[in-house]
């Protein structure tokens, strides 16, 4: 478990991809963890398919701070082709880590950070997680962050269960737990 | 007690508390950020959880009308706006006020145009001072739903008899999650009584609200007890807020919270969202040596003036933070701040700080930095130069 | 808890607060031979100053304490049975 009093994440994605659900199981997920948590998306004109960002902070204690996220410990990309269109490292503090949707290579280069893959795509197509064309690969994303944060995976997924209902829950926290074993430090 | 912890947004612990309030009549006219407590409100009565009425509406102006008629007839009642919507709106605040009736509204704070804008500042809010309604300001979204059923309990006291309006920071709170602690119906059944109200419209006993009045004075006197009655409202926010304290084991200091002022030497003052960041400057500062402290003021009205006299008195310097101007003078919360000090004789420099404004993000450390030139200020002259600054960040 | 008093802006409604009467210039005379009752004065009345009646003589009369002389009843009557005369 986290052992800081504030991590801070942000979340890279789509509109309609899932970033900002992501951050709000992330934090009911933690407090089940025993951690208090906060999520929120960035207020804007959100559409889909645009890029879009989406915030989480954890903390041992009731998170005060209500001013937007700058400086993020961790990094999360749920597309792999986010890096090209917007900064994703912008802000990132020296010694965080990144946590991207890729199946071998970030494609990020080196700097001081440290960078998790995992091919969440193809964990969302394989459990046909595919919505209007879209894999759906947050809650695989979830899995592999849990893994990073050192969060118990159990915990992630009864809070996806809780979030999405049984049905579609049980299918996401599959996801979920797969890619918390299949992630891994990339390039 | 059982401790219910669901993550929820402002706009929906807002829902919420509505629907734990056991509100009968909503109405309001979808407006961004508000349009969320609506919805949930929605699907609450939609799914039979909640058993009340919306009634749909063509603009905000008849939202409140709607309310304040319902209101009138002796049912609780509700609405929530933003921004423009409050504008259109503004004439029935007025008039709810003046009639007595105990109605609650959710104001999601947000920019007024042009240009347009959809993020926070303080600007729609803070112009209502003047109506005659309670005004509540929530930092987080547990004080958000504590405050939603509180102002239920405040507005419908007979020594008030006042609408309330609760505000809070667009998308700051009223789209971020946090955990929050859902009281049992059972629990908030027993800290809200019936509906209390001044006078009941109903079939059979003709009375008519709002005629001219014959002659100006009783008029004016109509609007003493107005003020008269906002500001016998204290002690029954006291009372309130210590009564659900007892209840549920949170407490908000009624009209005032001080942080880490016992020792301080100067203060931190502000409202809303930004309050919480305005903490963690508090922490940094005192790491670093400096005396200071931080009231939060909870009510914008009544204004607790002798309360934050008593606290500030004996200090070296205070600094208000304002997220709106009123351009030409000074911010909102300054104006009221200096003018109540001043007059009991709290003899120290205030300085306003206007920042925040249009959705300008603020975060702990533009706080620390602008007190602490203040305090250095303070220290090395002994006067504050520029008391009404502009801090664009 | 002690009962409050507010002062709240109320009335009750109550009949002739103010005799408008007084301020008519010209008042209506019905000629009640050529009514044929079918109430067009009294409905459109803004003052609710006409009242049914309804005896040997008249069907309707008007209530001249409150009758602003507006002229409204002598317009819509289809049968002309009111005319409006200069008050003395």
């Amino acid at each position: 478990m986290i052992q800081k009093d504030l991590v801070e994440i942000r979340f890279h994605g789509r509109g309609g991809q899932g970033a900002v659900t992501a951050a709000n199981i992330l934090v009911a997920a933690a407090w089940k963890s025993g951690l208090w948590g906060q999520a929120f998306p960035f207020f804007g004109a959100e559409r889909r398919g645009a890029p879009v960002v989406a915030f989480a902070r954890l903390s041992r204690r009731r998170v005060r701070l209500h001013s937007m996220i700058r400086h993020p410990d961790v990094v999360v990309i749920l597309d792999p082709k986010l890096p090209k269109l917007v900064n994703v490292l912008e802000g990132l503090k020296s010694g965080g880590k990144v946590v991207i949707n890729s199946a071998s290579k970030s494609g990020l280069g080196k700097g001081e950070y440290r960078v998790y893959c995992v091919d969440a795509t193809k964990i969302a197509l394989d459990l046909g997680l595919v919505l209007a064309g879209w894999p759906l690969a947050n809650t695989s994303m979830l899995g592999a962050l849990a893994k990073v944060l050192n969060l118990p995976i159990a915990d992630v997924k009864e809070a996806i269960v809780e979030y999405m209902g049984k049905k579609k829950g049980e299918v996401n926290a599959r996801a979920a737990e797969r890619a918390y074993v299949e992630v891994s430090e990339c390039e | 007690m059982k401790l219910v912890v669901m993550h929820l947004t402002g706009n929906y612990a807002v829902a919420w508390a509505v629907k734990l309030s056991r509100v009968k009549v909503v109405s309001a006219y979808p407006i961004t950020p508000q349009t969320t407590i609506v919805e949930k409100i929605s699907e609450f009565i939609e799914s039979g959880m909640m058993d009340a009425k919306i009634v749909r509406v063509e603009s905000e102006h008849s939202a409140l009308a709607t309310v304040f008629g319902a209101a009138s007839s002796g049912v609780r009642a509700f609405t929530a706006t933003s921004s423009h919507g409050l504008m259109y709106m503004y004439e029935m605040v007025w008039w709810s006020a003046g009639a007595r009736v105990p109605i609650v509204m959710a104001i999601v704070t947000r920019t007024i145009g042009a240009p347009w804008n959809i993020w926070s500042d303080h600007s729609d809010f803070m112009s209502q001072r003047d109506t005659g309604w309670l005004m509540i300001f929530a930092e987080h979204n547990q004080e958000v739903l504590d405050s939603v059923i509180q102002l239920f309990r405040i507005t419908e006291d007979p020594r008030v008899y006042l609408p309330g309006m609760i505000a809070l920071d667009a998308f700051i709170l009223s789209h971020t999650t946090e955990p929050v602690d859902v009281p049992d119906q059972s629990l908030v059944d027993s800290f809200l009584p019936s509906r209390r109200q001044p006078y009941t419209f109903k079939s059979g006993d003709p009375i008519t609200m709002g005629n001219l009045p014959s002659n100006p004075r009783d008029n004016m006197k109509m609007r003493w007890d107005v003020h008269e009655s906002l500001v016998a409202a204290k002690k029954v926010i006291m009372e309130v807020d210590r009564e659900w304290g007892e209840l549920t084991g949170r407490s908000y200091g009624g009209l005032i919270e001080c942080y880490r002022c016992s020792d301080a030497k100067y203060f931190i003052i502000g409202v809303g969202a930004w309050v919480g960041d305005m903490r963690e400057a508090v922490d940094m500062l005192r790491s670093e040596g400096y005396e200071v402290g931080l009231i939060k003021l909870r009510f914008v009205r009544p204004f607790p003036a002798e309360e934050l006299a008593e606290v500030v008195r004996g200090g070296k310097g205070a600094i208000v933070f304002d997220r709106s101007v009123s351009a030409g003078s000074a911010g909102p919360l300054y104006l009221d701040t200096v003018a109540h000090l001043g007059a009991l004789n709290v003899g120290v420099p205030v300085k306003n700080v206007i920042a925040g404004i249009a959705g300008v993000d603020v975060t702990y450390n533009d706080i620390a930095g602008v007190v602490r030139s203040f305090i250095e200020e303070i220290e090395s002259k002994g006067v504050v130069s520029n008391y009404v600054e502009w801090y664009f960040g | 808890m002690s009962e409050i008093s507010h002062i709240l802006p109320l009335s009750k409604p109550k009949e002739g607060i103010s005799k408008t009467g007084t301020w008519r210039l010209k008042k209506p005379v019905i000629d009640h031979s050529k009514c044929v009752k079918c109430l067009m004065c009294w409905l459109h009345c803004p003052e609710s100053t006409i009242d049914v009646v309804e005896s040997s003589e008249k069907f309707v009369e008007v209530n001249y304490e409150f009758c602003k002389g507006c002229g409204v009843c002598a317009n819509v009557c289809p049968v002309k049975a009111i005319s409006m005369v200069p008050e003395g």
